[in-house]
């Protein structure tokens, strides 16, 4: 049974089309990857999938775990169990990332009518999570992504992952501006919660990231179309061959 | 001045009369205050220093002097969160020496008791105060000798009255910090119904003093609060005021600081939370008349519904008070397309080395960000608070007193829950 189902997605941001009708079926417990040039669409299709406002869908539509997912707010959302590691995450000065983290996973299990976690609990998990993701306790006093360097902002994305247990992840551009060392610790990040429970979608401008989250398949997306999907080895060829060639094939 | 308004000025000038036989301290300074007062009354919004500021309203209710049983007004104090050590408890003005619990170490006593009306009686550029010296019947004095360390002293300000039978005071605060001494003031104001509360704080801080004051206006949303502190700061003394403004109908909260003595510090740090039709006013005049002082404001609006906050700030430097540092900043967050900030600094400086800055910020809550906390499962009112919180975080998390600081923070967060924002 796919987790992730969705039929002839399109939307609009500002009245100018950019998804023309994706289909795209995501299988429980699998990691897809979605490629593509610049301005194919990757980034908005997240942004429709995770609710955030601007974009306008004009046709389709999406399911997620059986619910109707464009129906619900993007709190809900993340209560369902999908998770967004955005490509640039948002900066809030004035809220400690411990507060935040616990804030959220709270919101998130009172949604789905689990018990709250308490401060020493949650610390305790905090630490765990860090420690798998070799990052150091002291990021839990900062402020949310405050003056984080691009890195620690990626990899405190696989961090709220880690806490937050998604069901679903879209990972949009998570490798881009990572050096080699903080690409495998994300990597690890999203490996260590594979599993039959969890599915990602993993949105990617370079084939780099692949190597070390090998997905189960390959979309390629091209002017707000899938163009082509294949098994790992579309990616290779991609990379061999680059986005040109597949766009005027697509034509 | 409206006719309305000249009706309640009168109202107060014949209270007067009635009272002056009676009133405590210098008789000549009432009547030197009593007529100032006549003569100019309520100032208006063509008085440049209330342009902003309508005080009209006012004129909504007929005021009486309290009672003197104030048992409304004293039930409040269930509200007033605890605190263990000394507390001085008002009642609609009135000092409450059986729910009070007096310091150690210190001198504390009540105006009626002991009388000080020496310092701003009738200064024609804060009629607010002139009002105050006219009619002045108790308040807390607070002294506290060379080199002591006062600790933490709470004043309590409990206010209540009926839509008929509306009541107004105006307690008369006065401290003073001999050279060395410390203390940690914190004030606590709230109420219920229709009430004018008009105090007056002078405070005057020896060489080498500290005061710290936090200071929670929380009076009811149908009362008037107009309140003015006189500061005047000897040298390498300091004042670090912490202030959060969420109640009345209508506030004005003025601060005049004289930097009187080389080296001496200033900090004002204001939060003002309103909503409805709501209308507060910070209004700060700091004097630099020494060299080597430095003065902050930093004064932050949240604003909803058709709410207005004003905040007017000059910092005024002396030919003499060079190497001054002055700086102010009103930052405004507005939640609603209605609500309103004035916003009007003012430098006038006649020494030619000093560090004098500006700014002012008007904004609404980021999208992005309050996406970011949504899409991680907050909901969107408490995405919001947690973002106006993080917008208040400068003010209330930096405040140097354990209690004082939960006092402010308690008094966001149910700012917050009483709200359906």
């Amino acid at each position: 049974m796919a987790l992730l189902e969705i039929e002839g997605l399109c939307a609009e941001v500002e009245g100018k089309p950019i998804l023309r009708g994706i289909d795209l079926a995501l299988p429980i417990g699998e990691v897809h990857a979605i490629m593509g040039p610049n301005g194919s669409g990757k980034s908005t299709l997240a942004y429709v999938l995770s609710g955030r406002e601007g974009y306008t869908v004009t046709g389709g539509s999406v399911r997620f775990a059986g619910q109707d997912l464009l129906a619900m707010e993007p709190e809900e959302r993340a209560a369902a169990g999908l998770f967004l590691a955005f490509q640039y995450p948002v900066e809030l000065p004035g809220v400690g990332n411990a507060n935040f983290l616990r804030t959220a996973l709270n919101a998130v299990r009172r949604a789905r009518g689990e018990k709250e976690i308490d401060a020493i609990n949650f610390l305790k998990e905090a630490r765990a999570a860090l420690r798998r993701l070799s990052m150091a306790d002291e990021m839990l006093k900062r402020n949310v992504n405050v003056g984080f360097s691009g890195g620690e902002k990626k990899r405190n994305e696989v961090f709220q992952m880690a806490l937050l247990k998604p069901r679903l992840a879209i990972l949009d551009e998570t490798d881009s501006g990572l050096d080699i060392d903080a690409l495998k610790i994300v990597a690890e990040g999203v490996n260590a919660l594979r599993g039959k429970d969890f599915s990602a979608l993993v949105i990617t401008h370079y084939q780099r990231l692949l190597d070390h989250i090998v997905p189960d398949r390959v979309h390629v997306l091209s002017a707000g179309r899938i163009v082509r999907s294949g098994g790992p080895e579309l990616a290779k060829a991609l990379e061999a061959s680059g986005y040109a060639g597949l766009a005027a094939e697509a034509a | 001045m409206s006719a309305a308004l000249q009706e309640v000025a009168e109202g107060f000038s014949a209270r007067f009369r009635k009272l002056a036989p009676r009133l405590p301290g210098s008789a000549e300074a009432r009547q030197r205050a009593a007529s100032a007062f006549r003569a100019r009354g309520f100032p208006d919004t063509r008085d440049e220093a209330f342009r902003f500021t309508n005080l009209r309203p006012l004129a909504d209710v007929s005021f009486a002097e309290p009672d003197g049983a104030d048992e409304a007004a004293l039930a409040l104090l269930a509200r007033v969160p605890a605190n263990e050590g000394p507390r001085l408890v008002f009642a609609n003005g009135r000092f409450r020496a059986e729910r009070s619990r007096l310091p150690e170490g210190f001198h504390v006593a009540s105006f009626a008791d002991e009388p000080m009306l020496d310092g701003a009686v009738a200064d024609e550029s804060a009629p607010l105060t002139v009002l105050n010296t006219m009619l002045a019947e108790d308040g807390a004095v607070i002294s506290v000798p060379e080199g002591v360390d006062a600790g933490t002293l709470v004043l309590v300000s409990l206010g209540a009255g009926e839509a008929g039978r509306a009541v107004d005071f105006h307690p008369r605060h006065r401290v003073i910090l001999a050279a060395g001494a410390r203390l940690a003031l914190i004030e606590i104001a709230l109420g219920e119904g229709v009430y004018l509360h008009n105090p007056v704080m002078e405070a005057t801080l020896g060489v080498e003093s500290r005061l710290l004051h936090v200071k929670l206006q929380n009076e009811s949303t149908r009362a008037f609060h107009l309140s003015s502190l006189h500061v005047g700061l000897d040298a390498r003394a300091t004042y670090e005021g912490f202030s959060l403004v969420s109640g009345a109908r209508l506030a004005r909260s003025e601060i005049h600081a004289d930097i009187e003595g080389a080296g001496a510090m200033l900090a004002m740090n204001v939060a003002q939370l309103l909503d409805g039709e709501r209308h507060a006013d910070i209004t700060a005049v700091i004097r630099h008349l020494a060299p080597g002082g430095s003065s902050r404001q930093a004064v932050k609006n949240v604003l909803t519904g058709r709410a207005q906050g004003v905040f007017q700030g000059k910092i005024a430097v002396d030919r003499v008070a060079q190497k001054t540092d002055g700086y102010q900043m009103n930052q405004a967050l507005l939640l609603s397309d209605e609500a309103q900030v004035n916003s009007k600094p003012e430098l006038e400086i006649f020494a030619d080395d000093v560090k004098c800055s500006h700014g002012a910020t008007v904004g609404a809550l980021d999208p992005e960000q309050l996406f970011y906390l949504r899409s991680r499962g907050v909901p969107g009112r408490e995405a919001r608070a947690i973002l106006v919180r993080a917008f208040l975080a400068e003010m209330i998390e930096t405040i140097p007193h354990e209690w004082g600081r939960s006092v402010l923070e308690n008094a966001v967060d149910s700012w917050w829950k009483d709200r359906p924002v």
